[in-house]
Formats: C-alpha cells, structure tokens, sequence
C-alpha cells in the first residue's frame, strides 16, 4: 500500500519537477509557475520553530533524567503532560494558537508597546511557529531523554568523583555524549513540523502573497497548505493537477530527506557509542 | 559560580514546568472561549445546550443558523469507526507477525517501512484520497457520493496503523522469553504460542494500541477535511457524505466573526474533542503502564 500510495506520486509528480519549479512564484491563479514562496516559508516557520522548541525540550529533557530528585513528584507529572501534549489533535493546537497566541498575546503586546495599533494581534509566522513548537514539543522531550538514558551512569559518577558540580557534569560529560540523540529529535520535530496544516490554518498561513516573509508579524505560505488550497479551492482542477503532484512529492521528499537523516544520525550515534 | 550553577538549574526546572503548564493554558484557553456556550445569554439564545445536542442540522450559515452538534458526531464516529475496522486488524496482525513468526530481515524491512508511513504528512494521506482513492473506489462499488466516510476511513486508517502496530508491537516483544518457552516445551506449536500464550500476556498492550489508535482518528483533521465530502448529513450510511467534528473547526473558524455564536460553538468542539484524546491518552498508558506491571509479576 505504501508502494501504491509512492508509486503514484512519485510517476506523476516527477514529469513537472524541474529548478524553475522550485525558485519561481505561482502565476495566473496558481495554474503556472513554481512554488518558491511556498518551499521559503516552510524553512522560516520551521526555522523560527526550531528555535524555540530545541531549548524548552532539551531543558525538560535533562530535568526529567538529571536535575529532578529521586522519586519527585514532578516527574511523573511531566512526562504525564508530555504524553498527552502528543495526544492533542492537532487542530486544537490551530484553535490554541489563535485563542492565545493571536488574540491574547498579540493583542496585549500590542496594547502595550504599539498603543493598541494592530501590529501582532493578527496571524502572523511567529504565532504559527510557536503553535508548531508546541506540537513538537513532546517529539524532542521523548528522544532527548532516550539519549540522556542511554549514556552509562559511570561517566556521570567519574565526573563527580572528580568534583564536578551537577552542571559541569551536565554540560561537559552528558551533552557530548547525548548530542546525537538531541539531533535527532531536532531533525523528526523539523519533519513533523514541515508536514503539519492544521495548526497553521488560523495562526498564519496565507492563500497567496505576493511577497516572501521578512518580518515576524508577516503571514506566509507554507507547502502543506499550498497543497491543500490547490487541492480544494482551485479555479481550474485539470490545469493545477501537474503541478499539485509536485508539489506534494516536493513535500514528500522534504519531510523522508529528513526522516532518512535521522535516522542516520541516530545510527551513527548509536555505533559510536559501542565502542 | 554557585549563583551560576543555581541561575541554570532553574531555568531547567522552569521550562519542564512549562510542559505542564502549557497543557493547563489550552485547556484553559480552549475552554474560556467554550464557556460563553453557558454564561452569555445572547450566545445561549441563539446556540442553547438543547440545540447543540439535541437537533439534527448543522447550518451555521443561513438567516436562521442551526447548530446541531449530532451530525458532526455521527460524522466523527463512522468515519473513526470504519478507520478502526480497516486499520486495526491489519497493524494488529502486521504486529503480531513481526514478533511471532517474522525472519529478521523481514522484521528489518517492515519497521522502517511504517515508520516511513508514520513519516507522511496528513495533508499528503488527504490529497492522495481525493485525488486517487475516492475515483478508484467509486468505480469500483459505484457509490453516489464520490467523497463519503468509508473513503475518509480507509484515508484515516493509513494514519491509525503506525500508532497502533507500534505500540502493539512493543506490548507483544514485551512478553518475557520465558513465557514462550514454556509453551513450546508443553508442546505447543509457534502459532497457539503466539495465540493462546503471547497475545493474552500482551493484552492489555493492544488494547491501549487500539485505545490511541482511536484518539489519533477522532483528532486527525486534514484527511477527513478533504477526503469526506463534508457535508453534515445526519445518516447511517457508510456512503453518504460525512463530516466530522474536527474538520468543521478547519473549515468554518476561517468565517466565523470572533465573539459570535459560531466562533464560541466551533471553541466548544474544539474543548470536546481535547477532552475526548486527553481521555483516551490516559487510559491508553494506563493500561500500558498495567501491561508492565503485569510482566514484572507485581
């Protein structure tokens, strides 16, 4: 089925695939040109995602197996917290963000800083990539921690023993040791993250722009909800067809590129630290 | 240094009570928005509690708008029932086959391959049903309906089958050796090994696989937003056109004037279904957490 589903994209959607698909903007209502836009804003908002969600996950990551005292009452309530931030549809993510992100934090920095001019209460990347952040969270937390697990607790003790304090022996013996775990968590969030619609739908993503996003407060495009405009909303199904299928085996690609990566890197780590 | 050394633990501490608290500010959010539903009388008037859940149309755009929650209901169920009943059984046996009877190399092959699967975008699973499968299978049975809940089903069920196979997968590797062993040695033959011995052991196991599985399909938004027709009719028939709780927030809170009737009802749905995974997570590592305890005899 998974041959099936490929197979089909990949025989339909090659023939349109060309360099000039990839860097032009779409033209005459989306049935010419590329989807450079596009393939810019999902780096963006992926990029500005990264950004938040490695520190808050890693942190959380090294609390739960390093900082938090034996038999806290915490840690189990956390990881419970992780568990069921997985859960969350999606889509609630996309109504939290507008309902916090939009019209709560956008709206209150604008009251204070700009005097109530409507400059962040809006849809803009930065609230999409916070949402996103969110739903990444629990991806870097679980992979993060699987890497912490898996460094053997004699280096932590020969750190000590040397006097170490808890933070040196974080920082110089258990991150260097970690650091592909923690990669490749990075890289299956970004994945995820490039893949995603639902939380983008009200939090920033555009239909069409004219112009690539420079500022935080800029909507954008994005690739899966390009593919999903053009899939439902197009004026002229049979002209978009081409290149609607390169689109998602553009977006296809992106997001194996990076599962494949990952999964490299995890190897990678893994064989390094057999030996 | 001290102050160092005390400065980055809290912040450590700090970000992993952020985890928490994030979940309290969605609920909290989801729900404040939700609320109006109960307290503003303009909102009860034009959207009461006996409405919502005790009629049949859902029109929120017409000159008398109508919300009734049911069909959406109804929507979400067959579309979440029939995602069940294709993609269950097959990542249940796909897992049971991995850890009873696949040689290794074939166990090599099929756990990237979901992986892989698990890996597709749902926006990618929706097109793909638009596009291809729903033509497929209207020239195959004939349907009226291009678009209708069986297409959205078979669509969700390439969603369900990774979350399932791999926690079943865990629950079933998770039965001791020794167990096995035992078995064979009573002179059971590998398959009422892995039916009468390992499957009971693992049980508690596939059913929270199934448990999740379930919470996946009730929340998946795009798939069903593009594969299901979404028409809010409230029918039993698997062929009709369905729509389903999720998809309607995807494709009306876009519309919907902030402070309004709509917004706050499409609030409520949302607070449902964040209520209705957040129970079904629970219970999902629930019965996890008991599958381990089982296996360590305690």
């Amino acid at each position: 089925m998974l041959v099936v589903i490929l197979g089909n994209i990949v025989y339909v959607g090659w023939g349109h695939l060309s360099w000039e698909f990839l860097t032009q903007v779409p033209r005459a209502g989306m049935t010419q040109g590329g989807i450079y836009p596009a393939i810019f804003g999902t780096a963006a908002l992926v990029l500005l995602m990264t950004l938040a969600v490695l520190p808050l996950g890693v942190m959380t990551a090294i609390y739960l197996q390093e900082y938090a005292p034996q038999g806290s009452r915490w840690v189990p309530l956390v990881r419970l917290a992780v568990q069921n931030l997985a859960g969350v549809p999606a889509i609630v993510f996309g109504l939290f963000g507008l309902g916090f992100f939009v019209s709560f934090v956008g709206r209150e920095i604008d009251h204070f800083l700009y005097g109530g001019r409507l400059v962040y209460g809006q849809p803009a990347i930065l609230w999409a990539a916070l949402t996103m952040a969110l739903l990444t969270l629990p991806t870097v937390v679980v992979t993060t921690e699987e890497a912490l697990r898996a460094v053997p607790q004699g280096l932590r003790e020969v750190a000590y023993a040397l006097g170490a304090t808890r933070w040196q022996m974080v920082h110089h013996v258990v991150l260097p040791q970690a650091i592909g775990g923690m990669l490749t968590g990075g890289i299956l969030a970004v994945s995820r993250g490039a893949g995603e619609v639902a939380p983008i739908l009200f939090t920033g993503a555009a239909y069409y722009l004219p112009y690539l996003p420079t500022h935080l407060n800029d909507q954008f495009m994005e690739l899966g909800y390009h593919v999903y405009v053009m899939t439902t909303q197009s004026p002229d199904v049979e002209a978009t067809k081409p290149l609607l299928y390169s689109t998602v085996l553009v977006l296809l690609l992106l997001t194996f590129a990076l599962n494949f990566v990952a999964v490299l890197v995890r190897a990678q780590f893994r064989r390094r630290q057999m030996r | 240094m001290r102050w160092v050394e005390r400065c980055i633990e809290t912040t450590i501490r700090a970000s992993a009570f952020t985890v928490i608290l994030a979940l309290v500010l969605i609920f909290v959010f989801i729900g404040k928005e939700a609320l109006p539903i109960l307290t503003s009388p303009s909102v009860r008037q034009e959207a009461s509690l006996r409405q919502l859940f005790g009629t049949i149309v859902w029109q929120p755009v017409s000159t008398v708008p109508q919300y009734g929650l049911l069909p959406l209901l109804l929507g979400t169920l067959k579309v979440t029932v029939i995602a069940l009943l294709v993609g269950g059984p097959l990542a249940l046996s796909a897992a049971l086959f991995t850890s009873e009877f696949a040689p290794p190399w074939v166990r090599e092959v099929l756990k990237p391959s979901v992986e892989l699967l698990a890996g597709i975008p749902s926006v990618v699973l929706g097109f793909f049903a638009l596009m291809v499968l729903a033509s497929w299978l209207q020239s195959v049975f004939g349907w009226t309906y291009r678009l209708n809940a069986v297409n959205a089903g078979i669509a969700l069920a390439f969603a369900v089958i990774p979350i399932v196979y791999t926690v079943a997968e865990d629950a079933l590797t998770s039965v001791p050796r020794s167990y096995r062993e035992g078995s064979i040695a009573m002179g059971a033959d590998a398959w009422q090994t892995a039916w009468r011995v390992v499957v009971p052991a693992a049980f508690p196991g596939i059913f929270a696989a199934c448990v999740l599985g379930f919470g996946r399909a009730i929340g998946e938004t795009m798939i069903v937003l593009m594969a299901s027709g979404n028409a809010p009719i409230f029918s039993a028939a698997l062929t009709d056109s369905a729509r389903s709780l999720s998809a309607t927030i995807a494709a009306e809170l876009g519309e919907v004037v902030v402070g309004s009737a709509p917004y706050h009802v499409l609030f409520l749905i949302g607070s449902l279904l964040f209520v209705l995974t957040f129970l079904t997570n629970l219970a999902g590592h629930w019965f996890v957490t008991r599958l381990r305890e089982k296996l360590e005899g305690r």
